[in-house]
């Protein structure tokens, strides 16, 4: 998997922190994804996530692709900063390039991968050097659907419905109420747009360009972006100043 | 085989294109006692003859628990075998801890068989002296492999290795055909008769035989003495009929017939203290 560069011999002090290359430790996300929120429906996986890339409180990418199919069973979607999923990419190329020189039929699936994340995003935190996402892994091997979760600190579980960051506190409150195991697609779809909508009303960090892709036992499709009907002719919007005497 | 100049180093080739030193390893495993193994399309069953050293001793393990879903026979030099399925075990529990599934059976046969030939190849190494029987369980299906100390490994529908083993072989090779459908007992009797193929007229007991099955829903285990005892008891195998396949029995390699003149021979008993 993935091997360590040698370190200097560890300082007295140094003993306790992380082995690694002492220049690049304890980090702090700088171009960052929002929420990506997933179901399992009738045939598959279903994952929703916007295409921005925030720079602080800046939008400043908008054509960020968030959601990546990873061999031929699975796709990830990924919150936080977008350079650690770009590194979590190539750890999975090689993963899936190794596994396929295998050339013997069997293949990783959802499961395995999503369990190969959760080791690798543990390690990182336990060496005080994490890739600061929230991933999300859905896929279906051989009928059997799947869809899991883990985050920087090695948190994960799998769930029929899944979100990261704020989709956790705004859409898995809707899915609870109005998810069941026999969506199709398109109530699936639905059910997705309406969580986006909430966030992209109330999450600062979200953008109105998104994709939704689908997983299934034939493949996968990843959408190609679009927009959402906002609405925001409401009375309460119209004259905000009103009955705001002076300053403050 | 004779000695020759070409045998002292497993690196050096004879003129015919041979490694002397391999094929040596080979014949290691063939002075074992008898293991062999057949599959289903939902079993795999191992069985070996257990052989004690004499009355007073305990018999030799050969046959381990890999996994959950896999397990191996061995015939040959058991030290090398034992280091092998703890390599197996491990390579089974590292893959378990990082996908949180099972280690594919062909691709635990794949590694340990590249892990056999880096032992031709190495003047400072020896090649393993042990054959191994992998049966397990994946995805795809019910495997049975066999992995020689050449490097090669094969899949097969049943095997048998070691002292007397074609007789099993005769045995196996008559009734093939029915053990992709078979029953998960049928499958068992059809091992303990091939295992008493290879005993030669002496009797069949559960003391003397040690029998394993992996299969859907099955973990691999090992049955108890009991278990063997009664189903030898059930199939009436014990010995009292007389197998019919005996005449094939000359074919056994010019290695056996040694084995079989130097049982009463001199220093050794036969077989060398480490084989079993």
């Amino acid at each position: 998997m993935i091997v360590d560069s040698s370190s200097p011999a560890p300082t007295k002090n140094s003993l306790l922190l992380s082995s690694e290359a002492d220049l690049q430790r304890t980090q702090t996300p700088y171009v960052t994804g929002t929420s990506v929120i997933a179901i399992k429906y009738k045939d598959g996986i279903l994952i929703a996530a916007d295409m921005g890339g925030s720079y602080g409180s800046t939008l400043r990418y908008k054509n960020v692709e968030r959601i990546k199919p990873v061999g031929k069973h699975s796709l990830i979607g990924a919150s936080g900063e977008i350079s650690d999923f770009q590194e979590i990419l190539r750890y999975l190329d090689e993963l899936m390039l190794n596994d396929s020189m295998w050339d013997d039929g069997n293949s990783l699936g959802p499961k395995e991968v999503h369990n190969y994340l959760t080791r690798v995003m543990y390690n990182r935190r336990n060496k005080f050097n994490p890739l600061w996402n929230s991933l999300i892994l859905g896929g279906v091997k051989n009928g059997q659907k799947y869809l899991g979760t883990v985050n920087m600190i090695g948190v994960h579980y799998e769930d029929n419905h899944v979100a990261t960051g704020f989709g956790n506190h705004l859409a898995r409150p809707i899915l609870r109420e109005e998810w069941n195991e026999n969506l199709t697609f398109e109530e699936g779809v639905k059910l997705l747009e309406k969580c986006m909508r909430v966030l992209l009303y109330r999450d600062r960090s979200a953008v109105n360009k998104l994709q939704i892709a689908k997983i299934t036992d034939e493949g996968f499709t990843i959408s190609q972006p679009y927009s959402l009907k906002t609405q925001w002719k409401f009375k309460a919007f119209e004259n905000p100043t009103v009955g705001a005497e002076g300053s403050w | 085989m004779f000695r020759n100049q070409y045998d002292t180093d497993v690196t050096t080739w004879s003129p015919a294109g041979r490694l002397f030193q391999v094929e040596y390893a080979m014949e290691a495993v063939k002075q074992g006692s008898a293991a062999i193994g057949l599959r289903s399309k939902t079993h795999v069953v191992l069985a070996s003859v257990n052989k004690a050293n004499s009355e007073l001793s305990s018999h030799q393990k050969k046959i381990f628990k890999v996994d959950d879903h896999i397990g191996v026979a061995i015939a040959g030099l058991t030290a090398d075998g034992r280091v092998l399925s703890r390599y197996m075990r491990s390579e089974c529990i590292n893959y378990s801890y990082s996908y949180e599934s099972k280690l594919p059976v062909g691709r635990l046969v794949v590694q340990l068989a590249d892990k056999a030939q880096v032992c031709t190849q190495r003047s400072w190494k020896r090649p393993y002296g042990v054959g191994l029987l992998v049966g397990g369980l994946d995805e795809s299906g019910a495997h049975l492999y066999y992995n020689c100390p050449s490097g090669n490994y094969f899949e097969y529908q049943a095997f048998a290795m070691g002292s007397r083993s074609q007789a099993a072989k005769t045995y196996m090779e008559r009734k093939f055909e029915t053990f992709t459908e078979s029953s998960r007992e049928n499958l068992v009797k059809d091992a303990l008769f091939a295992l008493r193929e290879t005993l030669q007229g002496e009797k069949l007991t559960s003391s003397i035989c040690t029998v394993a099955v992996v299969g859907v829903g099955e973990s691999f285990h090992i049955l108890d003495k009991e278990t063997v005892q009664a189903l030898i008891n059930e199939f009436e195998i014990a010995g009292e009929e007389e197998a019919p396949a005996n005449e094939a029995a000359p074919q056994d390699q010019g290695g056996d017939a040694q084995a079989g003149a130097a049982d009463q021979g001199p220093t050794d008993q036969g077989v060398a203290p480490m084989d079993i």
